[in-house]
C-alpha cells in the first residue's frame, strides 16, 4: 500500500492530468472543494499553481471545526463550568474561539478538558471515572458521525450513565444545495469530499446534478486523485454533462458504507443545524434520537451560555462560502496567523486560511 | 478532520477490536463499521474506527487506467477509472 500511495504522487501522472485538464477547460470554470482535507492537499502540493488560468479552485465549508457556530462552542465551554464535568474532545477543537473563550483557555483556567483520539476513548474515560460526568463534544461530518454513534451504543451497552455526547454534527449534501442557491457563489462543479463519500456513497449528491445541473466528483486526497477529480469535472463541463462521479474508487464504493449509515440512523435523526457563515440549514444536523436521550448532553445539563457574538473583522464566514479568498481578509497574515489565530479558519489546521498561510505566498 | 489513514489488519481481537499496522505503528481500532474486514485486509482508519475496506487490486487498476487516458481528436477519451 505504501508503494501504492507513492503511485498517487507520481509527477509524470500529474503532468499528464494537467495537460488533459488544460485541454478540457475551454471556458472560465469555478470549482469548489468542500473538504478541508482537500484544501490542505491542494495548498500543500501546490496544485492551484498547476491549473490553467481559467480554472479557479475555491475552498468551501468543508472543515467541521470551522463551520461549528459560536453558539455551539459557547455551549461546550459552558459545560466545562458544570461541577464534575470532564469535557472530552478531538484535539482540533481546543483552540477554536467561541464568542468569549476557547476550550484551551478554559483548560488553562483549570477546567477539566481532555483530548481523545477516538470517541471510544471518551467512553473508557467515563468507565474509569465513575464519579465524574464525561461529555464528548461530537463534531464532524458523516465520516465521523458513525464513530460517535458507536460510542453512544457502547456506553448504552455497558450501562455507563455518566457518559453523554453534545452533538453538533453536520451533514454535507444539503449544505451544497444552500451554496448552489447562493447567487454570490456561482459554482460550476464540486470536488466532493472523499471520506464523507466513503460513508454515504455518490447517491445523496445526485440531486445537485439532476435538479441544478451542477456536476460533482468524489475525490481522493493524493495529488493524482485531486487532479483526476478536477479533470473529470472539466471534462463533464466541456461535454455539457452534469453527473455525480467517483474519482476515488479505492475509497468510495457505489453504496458507500451501509453498516456505518445504519449506526448513524440508529442513534441520530436529522435536525436543523447552524453553520458559521451560512446560517441555519434545515436537515443538516444530527440530533440524538429520543431512545438515546439519556446520553444526550444537551438534555442532561441545563446550561444557557450568554448570547453569541461574532469576532470583529474576521471574514471566516465569507471564506467558508467561497466568496472571499483568505488573503482578501484584512486580518490575514497580519493580526491573524497560525501562531496568533483570530478566527476558526486560521485556527484549524484544515481551515482555508491556515492552508493558504502555511503553504502559499498569496497575500504576502 | 475527515482524514482517514490506510492501515493493514494484523490481529483480530474480541469485541470487533483489532490491531492494525499504520506505517509500522501498531494501533488498536474497532472493526465494528467494516464487518467484511479480516486479517490482512487494508482498511481506512478514522477516529479509531475502520470505515472502509480498500480493494488493493482495484486501486492499482484505476491507476493504470489513468495512465492510458488520451485526448483523441479534440475530445477527451472515455475513461472508466
Amino acid at each position: 500500500m505504501t508503494d501504492l500511495q507513492a503511485a498517487w504522487r507520481d509527477p509524470e501522472l500529474d503532468k499528464h492530468l494537467v495537460d488533459l485538464i488544460t485541454q478540457a477547460a475551454d471556458r472560465p470554470i469555478k470549482l469548489m472543494e468542500v473538504c478541508g482535507t482537500h484544501t490542505v492537499a491542494i495548498a500543500r502540493f501546490g496544485l492551484r499553481d498547476l491549473m490553467p488560468p481559467n480554472i479557479a479552485l475555491l475552498s468551501g465549508p468543508g472543515c467541521p471545526v470551522c463551520v461549528t457556530a459560536n453558539r455551539d462552542i459557547d455551549l461546550a465551554i459552558e459545560l466545562t463550568h458544570v461541577d464534575g464535568v470532564v469535557l472530552a474532545t478531538f484535539g482540533d477543537m481546543m483552540k477554536v474561539p467561541g464568542s468569549y473563550s476557547s476550550l484551551q483557555r478554559e483548560k488553562a483556567d483549570g477546567r477539566d478538558v481532555r483530548i481523545v483520539y477516538s470517541p471510544l476513548d471518551a467512553v473508557q474515560l467515563a468507565a474509569d471515572l465513575p464519579d465524574r460526568q464525561v461529555v464528548f463534544l461530537g463534531v464532524g461530518f458523516e465520516t465521523t458521525a458513525p464513530a460517535i454513534a458507536m460510542a453512544i451504543l457502547t456506553a448504552a451497552q455497558r450501562g455507563l450513565d455518566n457518559f453523554s455526547v453534545l452533538s453538533v454534527h453536520k451533514t454535507v449534501p444539503l449544505a451544497l444545495e444552500a451554496l448552489v442557491n447562493d447567487p454570490e457563489v456561482a459554482i460550476d462543479g464540486f470536488i466532493l469530499p472523499g471520506h464523507v463519500s466513503t460513508i454515504i456513497g455518490p447517491e445523496p449528491y445526485r440531486f445537485l446534478a439532476e435538479r441544478y445541473h451542477v456536476p460533482g466528483v468524489a475525490t481522493g486526497f493524493e495529488p493524482v486523485d485531486v487532479l483526476q477529480g478536477v479533470w473529470m469535472l472539466a471534462k463533464q463541463l466541456h461535454e455539457g454533462r452534469a453527473e455525480i462521479e467517483v474519482a476515488y474508487r479505492r475509497g468510495v464504493s457505489a453504496d458507500g458504507n451501509p453498516t456505518a449509515r445504519a449506526r448513524i440512523a440508529e442513534v441520530f435523526e436529522p435536525s436543523d443545524a447552524e453553520w458559521r457563515g451560512i446560517g441555519v440549514i434545515p436537515g443538516t444536523g444530527l440530533a440524538i434520537r429520543p431512545e438515546f436521550a439519556a446520553w444526550d448532553a444537551a438534555l442532561r445539563f441545563d446550561v444557557t451560555p450568554p448570547p453569541p457574538k461574532e469576532i470583529p473583522g474576521c471574514q471566516c464566514g465569507e471564506v467558508l462560502r467561497g466568496v472571499t479568498l483568505p488573503f482578501e481578509c484584512k486580518l490575514f497574515g497580519r493580526a491573524c496567523t497560525p501562531e496568533h489565530p483570530i478566527g476558526p479558519c486560521m485556527v484549524s489546521s484544515e481551515g482555508s486560511c491556515a492552508a493558504y498561510y502555511r503553504y502559499t505566498d498569496y497575500g504576502r | 478532520m475527515c482524514l482517514a489513514i490506510p492501515a493493514r489488519v494484523v490481529l483480530m481481537n474480541e469485541n470487533q477490536m483489532a490491531e492494525v499496522d499504520i506505517h509500522g505503528v501498531t494501533r488498536t481500532v474497532s472493526l465494528s463499521l467494516t464487518p467484511d474486514a479480516e486479517t490482512g485486509s487494508w482498511v481506512l482508519i478514522h477516529a479509531g474506527f475502520a470505515i472502509q475496506v480498500v480493494d488493493e487490486e482495484f486501486a492499482k487498476e484505476s491507476w493504470e487506467l489513468i495512465k492510458q487516458i488520451e485526448w483523441v481528436d479534440g475530445d477527451p477519451a472515455e475513461v472508466s477509472a
